[in-house]
């Protein structure tokens, strides 16, 4: 799933991108490489310039400063219709008065291809896409997935080398959401056509980027595949935003430990220096919980890092499908509690319920320590 | 931490300066023409209006300089100016020296003893450069003497020089006969605005709010003041309460030629403004309100006070505006049956066409466009405001039955329906009958233009070829224009200056429209001089009187469309004027028929731009309606007016069923 690039062999290649609205920064120092046939996904929080970004690689909003190289060619200053790829907006665009053929064929016309060929192409398109039968009715006609559909078979009808989608699924229910996911996920593979995905939905980047480039206030935070990005966040930004974690206001040891309270853990390894105020942060199904016996010498259930185990009490249980989700009390999470996410078996096994005493561990592979942000709260 | 350290937070490198396609190109190519078209119409004549208001031309005696001969007509006396003369002679008034641009003033009356067989030879210079004087039709306007015997000495003429100032304004406000036009033009659109305002919210009401019966038709004749220009009411009041009226003694003595005239003719022309507004207004009020109101227990008149009023507010304010605009600006109805009463709109015909003072037709015409663009701004922001309220989410309204209140609007109702067609009907009545009052049998003579002056049947063809050609060029320009505005890329500041000539000519009083095509295209320096007098101008100058109305209907047309769909045609590699041609316009027709209908039942009913334009051979029907009434044949007049009537009602037909068809049509791609 981690595909590696090659600096040269970079499809699209993106230099020191700034984008002002007026006074307003909207991309700062954007820098980036995508490599021919990935899946990109753009991350961040609504307002944060993915769209921006997206635009500018589109040639639809230009940059205000900074380049962009496409196969080699440095597309920065040319207008969309000068530069090589497909479209799709979350509105789907598709023009209300033509049918879904026409829709489908609207790029191939004027390209010197003839009618009969034409028609092939849009057929083969239609039936890409799952819709074969449906090419005599019009766009209003169709259901909103089944629209999105269509405006995917148009945007790759002239085989762009790159395709844009700008949060193609969000307008979608739920259920249609999922499934469409795979199927554009299936036809990207299928074509190995370059894509960049805009998405604030986090779950949609993990389930079919290649690599996720996080992005907050006009700056990109973190690229990654998804677990680099799920496992070593590296900022707490993208700690939170993706996934959750738990955020305790900690002092740093030396590297490789943080001190919670008057308690020293030992942490994956960190860049802070001695006494600098930090976040220690843990996601809440990392958490392990232990049974009573796992201090006793032999027993099964062994605590890796003895600092690192600690005794609470558990306020709040609430099921949700399927793990549940505890609310842990301790001293040194002062009025904030711990939240940790258990199996159905350990909460069996362990015999745990509200009010129960427990032992559990900050495994300290997963603890992380961060600069505090203004942002926590 | 040094200075040099801190990075500074900007880009480095140069800006990016996007190359343009050619679809670009040709956008701001096309933008670049239509927004030169309103600056040619519109902003450079209203600039030459202007201008004009602050010039005034007096004759300068001091400027000139002669010499008599004796009789041997050698031997020259001493250079004396003409102001020398007459401050002894006195013959030439103080006021006399006032003039207009083409203002002569002859000589021969400073010398007493003048005779043009005389053997006297006279000499005659400027005494500055920017004297100028006429011998014959030969301009002199140099500092040499010239010499001439008596009989040419005669035909010695002084031209006016031109200075700018406040003068012309001065004059204005210091006679009382013009400057009273404003209190009265004041007054009678404020009685108007109140009564039409009032009439127009409880027909509203009625048709939006109450279960009576025959909606339909109110709704119909309601909108039939719209298909005649605001003279026609003013013909059907004089053979209503004229002096050989069928209704006099109602007045009790009073005559209807003055305010009385002009404020019902006002109501009955301004009613389908105010109607559609509040209206809508009233329309989209939320029913969840009144649903609370009901359950506090609030009164019928509780409720309508504190739920009905505030929701329509910014209808009614809107409506107010809107009538006193109208009714301020209007110049057909108080021409016909204002009688003595001067309002502004008459000042400036009557300045232009009767006294040939174009430069006090132009104060008028700026002291009349203040309270137009008062009343405009004050409209555009409260319009602004119901646009919000539109969007916000609400139940619609449905009124439940309450017999009593039902038949007293029906009766309300009714009586407005009465005085509209009435009005109408008084004047088909005028058209039909052979020559009131004395013979009561219907004829078709009245129909027989060509007997009378006023242009004949040639006006009313005219009129259909002025309305066509608005329709199409018209929609056509206004619909590209707005498209190109709303979804070209970029060129900010072009598209904000587009935007606001566009939608400047809603400001600006068709009289005053008129005048100033006359300052700037009857100029034969202006390379566009040819199209005076003919039927270019009279569609130009109709275009740009109607196009604000039109660029807002295209406007909003145009937003409710996708905004990617030119990011998507130029992914594709398609030049957007494909997407125009085989989406944007399409998509668009309801709004395209609407706007060719407006400037069509438009073209038909208006006077006052163009009444300052027509020529003998482009006479139009609203203006042979205005003409025969001057010239006293009232009953063609009425045949006329209702010529315009059965034309606009049949436009408006056709209007709905081609709108239908188009509906019809395209229901599969429109349905959900
Ligand atoms: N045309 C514009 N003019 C001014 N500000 C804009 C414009 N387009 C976007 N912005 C601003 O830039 C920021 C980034 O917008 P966008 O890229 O659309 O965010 P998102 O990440 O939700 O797609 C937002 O704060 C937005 O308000
Ligand atoms: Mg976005």
């Amino acid at each position: 799933m981690n595909v590696t690039t090659n600096v040269d062999s970079s499809y699209l290649k993106i230099e020191n991108l700034w984008k002002y609205f007026g006074k307003f920064l909207a991309l700062e120092d954007v820098s980036l490489e995508i490599a021919e046939g990935e899946l990109v996904c753009f991350l961040g929080p609504s307002g944060c310039g993915k769209t921006t970004l997206l635009r500018a690689i589109a040639g639809l909003d230009l940059q205000s400063n900074g380049s962009i190289l496409q196969g080699g060619k440095d597309v920065s200053s040319l207008p969309p219709s000068e530069r090589d790829f497909g479209i799709v907006f979350q509105s789907y665009a598709l023009f209300p008065n033509l049918s879904i053929e026409k829709n489908v064929a609207y790029g191939l016309e004027n390209t010197g291809r003839s009618k009969s060929e034409i028609s092939e192409r849009v057929a083969e398109l239609l039936a890409l896409v799952g819709l074969p039968d449906q090419g005599k009715k019009y766009p209003a006609q169709l259901s909103g997935g089944q629209q999105q559909r269509i405006a995917l078979a148009r945007a790759i009808a002239t085989s762009p080398g790159l395709l844009l989608l700008d949060e193609p699924l969000s307008a979608l229910d739920a259920k249609v959401r999922v499934h469409l996911r795979h199927e554009i996920k299936d036809l990207q593979r299928k074509l190995g056509v370059t894509t960049v995905m805009v998405t604030h939905d986090q779950e949609e980047a993990l389930a079919m980027a290649d690599r996720i480039v996080v992005m907050n206030h006009g700056v990109i935070e973190q690229v990654g595949s998804p677990t680099e990005i799920y496992r070593e966040p590296s900022s707490l930004f993208v700690a939170d935003f993706i996934g959750e974690m738990n955020q305790i206001p900690a002092v740093a040891g030396n590297s490789g430990e943080v001190r919670i309270g008057e308690t020293v853990m030992k942490s994956l390894d960190h860049k802070f220096s001695d006494g600098e105020k930090i976040i220690a942060a843990i996601r809440p199904n990392d958490i392990i919980p232990h049974g009573d016996g796992a201090r006793s010498p032999g027993a099964e259930d062994t605590i890796e890092t003895d600092s690192n185990a600690i005794e609470v009490i558990v306020d709040e249980m609430e099921f949700l499908g399927a793990f549940w989700r505890c609310r842990l009390q301790h001293a040194m999470f002062g009025e904030r509690e711990l939240i940790a996410d258990f199996s159905i078996n350990a909460v069996r096994r362990l015999e745990l319920n509200e009010g129960s005493k427990m032992l559990i561990e900050l495994p300290k592979g997963r603890l992380m320590a961060f600069t505090p942000s203004e942002a926590a709260a | 931490m040094s200075d040099a350290t801190v990075e500074m937070k900007g880009a480095a490198g140069k800006p990016i300066r996007g190359k343009l396609s050619r679809d670009d190109i040709i956008m701001r190519g096309s933008m670049l023409v239509i927004g030169l078209y309103l600056l040619i119409t519109m902003v450079f004549p209203l600039y030459a209006m202007l201008s004009k208001s602050f010039s005034t031309y007096m004759f300068d005696l001091s400027a000139y300089e002669v010499q008599v001969s004796d009789e041997g007509g050698a031997t020259f006396s001493e250079p004396v100016t003409f102001a020398d003369l007459n401050s002894t002679l006195n013959v030439v008034t103080e006021g006399d020296l006032n003039a207009g641009s083409d203002g002569r003033l002859g000589v021969t009356q400073f010398f007493p003893d003048f005779s043009f067989r005389s053997p006297v030879n006279y000499r005659i210079r400027n005494t500055s450069d920017t004297g100028r004087f006429l011998v014959g039709s030969t301009l002199n306007d140099t500092t040499n003497w010239v010499e001439l015997d008596s009989n040419t000495f005669r035909r010695v003429q002084l031209r006016p020089v031109e200075s700018r100032g406040l003068d012309n304004f001065r004059a204005y406000f210091g006679t009382p006969a013009l400057s009273n036009s404003i209190k009265n033009s004041v007054m009678i659109a404020t009685i108007s605005t109140l009564i039409t305002v009032f009439l127009a919210f409880w027909f509203a009401y009625a048709l939006n709010r109450s279960c009576m019966r025959f909606k339909g038709f109110f709704r119909l004749v309601a909108m039939a003041p719209i298909l005649v220009p605001s003279l026609l009411p003013g013909i059907a009041l004089v053979y209503l309460f004229g002096n050989q009226g069928m209704l006099k003694e109602l007045l009790f003595g009073a005559s209807i030629y003055g305010p009385i005239g002009i404020i019902i003719g006002s109501v009955f022309f301004t009613f389908p403004h105010a109607f559609l507004i509040i209206s809508t207004a009233l329309s989209i009020s939320d029913a969840r309100l009144y649903e609370a109101s009901v359950v506090l227990r609030g009164s019928p008149w509780r409720t309508f006070w504190t739920v009905t009023i505030p929701g329509a507010r910014y209808g009614l304010v809107s409506a107010a505006f809107v009538v006193f605009n109208l009714v301020i600006t209007d110049f057909g109805l108080p021409k016909v049956i204002g009688g003595q009463f001067n309002v502004l709109a008459v000042d400036i015909y009557k300045q232009v066409i009767g006294q040939q003072n174009f430069e006090m037709g132009a104060v008028v015409s700026v002291v009349l466009i203040l309270p137009a663009i008062v009343a405009f701004t004050i409209d555009r922001f409260v319009q602004s405001k119901q646009v919000a309220l539109l969007s916000a989410r609400s139940v619609p309204y449905a009124p439940s039955p309450n017999t009593k209140l039902d038949w007293t609007l029906f009766g309300f109702s009714s009586l407005i329906a009465v005085f509209i067609v009435g009005i109408l009907g008084v004047c088909q009545f005028a058209a039909l009958v052979k020559f009131w009052p004395y013979d009561l049998s219907f004829s078709l003579n009245n129909y027989q233009f060509d007997r009378m002056d006023g242009g004949g049947w040639g006006s009313y063809y005219n009129s259909i070829k002025l309305a066509l050609l608005t329709a199409v060029i018209g929609t056509a320009v206004i619909f590209f224009g707005a498209y190109l505005v709303e979804k070209s890329n970029g060129f900010r500041t072009g598209r904000t200056i587009f935007q606001m000539f566009a939608m400047l000519p809603m400001a600006i009083p068709g009289m005053v429209l008129g005048l100033s095509y006359i300052f700037f295209f009857n100029n034969p320096s202006n390379p566009f001089y040819f199209i005076y007098g003919t039927m270019a101008i009279l569609v130009v100058s109709t275009v740009t009187h109607f196009y604000t109305v039109s660029h807002l209907t295209a406007t909003t047309a145009l937003q409710q469309m996708d905004r990617e769909f030119e990011s998507v045609s130029a992914s594709l590699k398609q030049p957007t004027l494909k997407l125009f041609s085989r989406v944007t316009v399409p998509v668009s027709m309801p709004a395209i028929l609407d706007i060719s209908i407006y400037l069509f039942v438009n073209a038909m009913t208006t006077v006052s731009a163009v009444v300052f334009l027509y020529s003998p051979k482009t006479s139009l029907a609203s203006i042979a309606v205005l003409n025969m009434d001057d010239a006293g044949d009232i009953a063609p007049a009425a045949a006329m007016g209702m010529m315009i009537f059965y034309t606009n009602t049949a436009a408006r037909i056709f209007h709905l069923i081609a709108s239908r068809g188009i509906l019809q049509r395209t229901q599969a791609w429109r349905s959900r």
